[in-house]
């Protein structure tokens, strides 16, 4: 019994979290400036980061906690460098 | 539907604490589509960040403390690095944003910074 | 406590240091003890190395209570914003920016203002400007903006400056 409650709403969650995606994709691929795509990709990066972690709930180990943490901390490095780089990048120094 | 097998009352409050992180998140990012112009979108994603995260690690910290049988609160660690790296990547987006569209004249942003509004 | 002070410049910052390893490694054994007590030293002095601006931390009582605020702000302004964004077209466009003075002037102070107003959805922070103490902002909902100077200054700014100053 509890056993199916928790499988059904671990892929309940985990449908929500993939639209939640597929939201941050749309922006991602719509645009329509650079830093509209930036946005939409930080976003997937902390969808993903969430649905790493329903993963590691349904398998019942804390393996998936280390890859979360990794995907988060090179989430927001990226994002930074981006940013950066929306900056400088554009600007004759 | 393979899941860990935990008590009920455990099983019950982990899923709500999922499925409620679940759609939090789903509704910053049908903001991050929905609203209109960037800077408005820069509010979309911190629903995620701050309540969807939060929900969706309490429910991992109940699952795992109660499957092992002792207090296992690693996911803190999560929600802190996401609750102090979100601000820096949202201001850094905003001050290039605005920066970028003064550069371009845009009418996105104000030409001047708004005046103080003073009480 | 200024022998302390000699073989530990910053003991929180320490005790972070090895809570954060602890919790990493998930285990309490003597071993990780020592070797999380060894990193979170190493740590202390590197930051004795970088020389950061001198701040402290008074007030554990005010800590709490703005601990109490944002936790409530943080649900409230997340209901907010999520009936704005599945709310009317005309409810969606009532975003703009806006300015206020601070009288907050200590870097931690700004930087804990700065990571509370990112965190409340509906406020964004933008830029801040240190020779006028000018903040811009950028809101969601800018229906008033004097009720948003009045949220920041009473609810944040005053305990952040009870705490930092």
């Amino acid at each position: 019994m509890s056993v199916a409650i928790l499988g059904w709403s671990i892929t309940v969650a985990q449908v929500l979290l993939t639209l939640a995606m597929a939201c941050a994709v749309l922006r991602f691929m719509r645009g329509p400036r650079a830093q509209d795509r930036i946005i939409g990709l930080d976003t997937f990066y902390v969808n993903a980061m969430l649905l790493l972690v329903t993963l590691g709930i349904r398998s019942g180990t804390t393996l998936y906690f280390e890859a979360a943490l990794v995907i988060g901390l090179l989430g927001f490095v990226g994002t930074v460098a981006l940013a950066k780089f929306l900056m400088r990048g554009e600007v004759i120094e | 539907m393979n899941a860990p097998d935990l008590p009920l009352w455990a099983a019950i409050l982990v899923s709500f604490f999922l499925i409620a992180g679940a759609l939090v998140t789903l509704l910053g990012s049908i903001g991050l589509w929905r609203l209109p112009d960037f800077y408005a979108r820069l509010h979309a994603p911190s629903l995620g960040a701050t309540l969807g995260t939060g929900f969706i690690l309490i429910g991992s910290m109940i699952c795992f403390s109660v499957l092992q049988g002792r207090p296992l609160v690693h996911e803190v660690l999560i929600g802190l690095f996401v609750t102090i790296t979100t601000p820096v990547t949202l201001m850094l987006l905003a001050s290039a944003s605005l920066y970028r569209d003064r550069v371009e004249g845009n009418d996105a942003a104000p030409k001047k910074d708004p005046a103080p509004t003073e009480l | 406590m200024t022998r302390l002070k000699r073989v530990l410049p910053y003991p929180l910052l320490f005790v972070a240091l090895l809570g954060m390893w602890l919790l990493m490694t998930q285990s309490l054994s003597t071993g990780q003890f020592l070797l999380g007590a060894l990193v979170a030293f190493g740590g202390c002095w590197t930051m004795v190395a970088l020389d950061p601006p001198a701040g402290r931390l008074r007030r554990p009582g005010a800590v709490a209570r703005l601990a109490g605020r944002v936790f409530i702000d943080v649900f409230r302004s997340n209901l907010a914003v999520g009936s704005i964004i599945l709310g009317s077209e005309d409810r969606r466009t009532h975003a703009g920016f806006m300015s206020l003075r601070l009288d907050l002037t200590s870097p931690y102070g700004l930087a804990v203002l700065a990571i509370i107003l990112t965190c409340t959805p509906g406020t964004q922070w933008v830029r801040y400007d240190p020779s006028q103490r000018v903040l811009m902002l950028h809101v969601l909902d800018l229906v008033d903006d004097r009720h948003w100077v009045r949220t920041i200054k009473e609810r944040y700014e005053s305990l952040l400056m009870e705490i930092f100053e």
